[in-house]
């Protein structure tokens, strides 16, 4: 299995998720630079976190269109495996590779902290090795991670269980307190019909080794790996 | 030939910006200030031998594919010859 890490002008957090690929899942990774748009060798595409173009007009509005997205909703199409974290979600939303939009924090802070998310579901290839309602602690760093969305979005993500991760306390209790941004429903993370698209605003690859203060996003990329180690 | 767009957000999407700027407002003492929305604004100069009807269309798809997000915000096209 083979896994790319697309790099648009400014991302920031390409280096982090390849260390993650390499290191601690142990399969090899790629750089996919923003122009390439030849994805064939590749099983799963991360879009990684950073500030691409800027965040000019909106966040993730210009990185969609790069080159490299017409391909990256080609592998979408075809089943294959996207997962978008912090502004990679963003752009996956402004691409319509996933519904609804981030839009400013509800405090208009900029949040740098460690946030717990509860798992929500575990049938998605992103956390199929997670426990359903474990809490895992994961760091956020956006300024515009309020997920909205409409009305009957919600019901269709809500009723197709494709609300992924929720903020949380670290109990796993969902309250206005433990929702940092302002998100609807607390969500933090969602997936596609199709469920081979997943992106979330926090950031997994930042914690990954005990030393970084937690190593629960491990699973999340292990969980891609024996998923597509099971159909190999 | 000019095109200018007006991209707001929808109503039903909460602004804390145009917040933050009313309660600014309403510290310098401006009385009977209900609300503030923040939007953007854009000029695009367009080709002056581009008929009228050619240059709205071309002004309004811009603004659909680009400079708004029709999940959160509206916009509106004005042409100027």
């Amino acid at each position: 299995m083979k896994f790319g890490v697309i790099i648009f002008p400014g991302s920031n957090c390409d280096h982090d998720a390849y260390h993650v690929i390499s290191k601690h899942v142990g399969q090899p990774v790629d750089f996919i630079w923003h122009q390439d748009t030849d994805l064939k060798s590749y099983d799963a595409v991360i879009l990684p976190g950073g500030f691409s173009y800027g965040d000019y007009l909106r966040v993730g509005a210009l990185a969609r269109f790069s080159p490299v997205m017409s391909s990256v909703k080609e592998f979408a199409a075809e089943g294959r495996f996207v997962l978008g974290i912090c502004n990679g979600f963003q752009i996956l939303c402004e691409a319509g590779l996933l519904p609804g939009a981030l839009i400013r924090n509800r405090d208009l802070h900029f949040i740098c902290d460690h946030v717990h998310i509860r798992v929500e579901t575990t049938d998605t290839p992103f956390t199929n090795e997670l426990k359903r309602a474990s809490v895992l602690n994961i760091p956020i760093a956006h300024a515009e991670g309020n997920y909205v969305c409409d009305d009957e979005t919600y019901r269709e993500l809500a009723g197709e269980d494709r609300i992924v991760f929720r903020y949380c306390d670290e109990r796993g209790r969902l309250s206005a307190e433990s929702n940092p941004n302002g998100s609807r429903a607390n969500i933090a993370g969602i997936c596609n019909s199709g469920r081979n698209v997943m992106g979330l605003m926090p950031h997994p690859e930042r914690a990954c080794e005990d030393l970084l203060g937690s190593a629960d996003g491990r699973d999340i990329f292990r969980s891609l790996a024996a998923t597509l180690a099971e159909i190999r | 030939m000019k095109a200018k767009v007006y991209v707001t957000l929808k109503p039903s999407v909460l602004d804390p910006q145009g917040k933050a700027i009313q309660h600014s407002v309403q510290l310098l003492g401006f009385d009977g200030i209900h609300d503030v929305r923040q939007g953007k604004y854009f000029e695009i100069a367009l080709d002056s031998a581009l008929p009228h009807e050619e240059a709205r269309e071309a002004a309004t798809r811009i603004a659909r594919d680009v400079l708004a997000n029709p999940v959160i915000e509206d916009y509106r096209v004005e042409i100027e010859s």
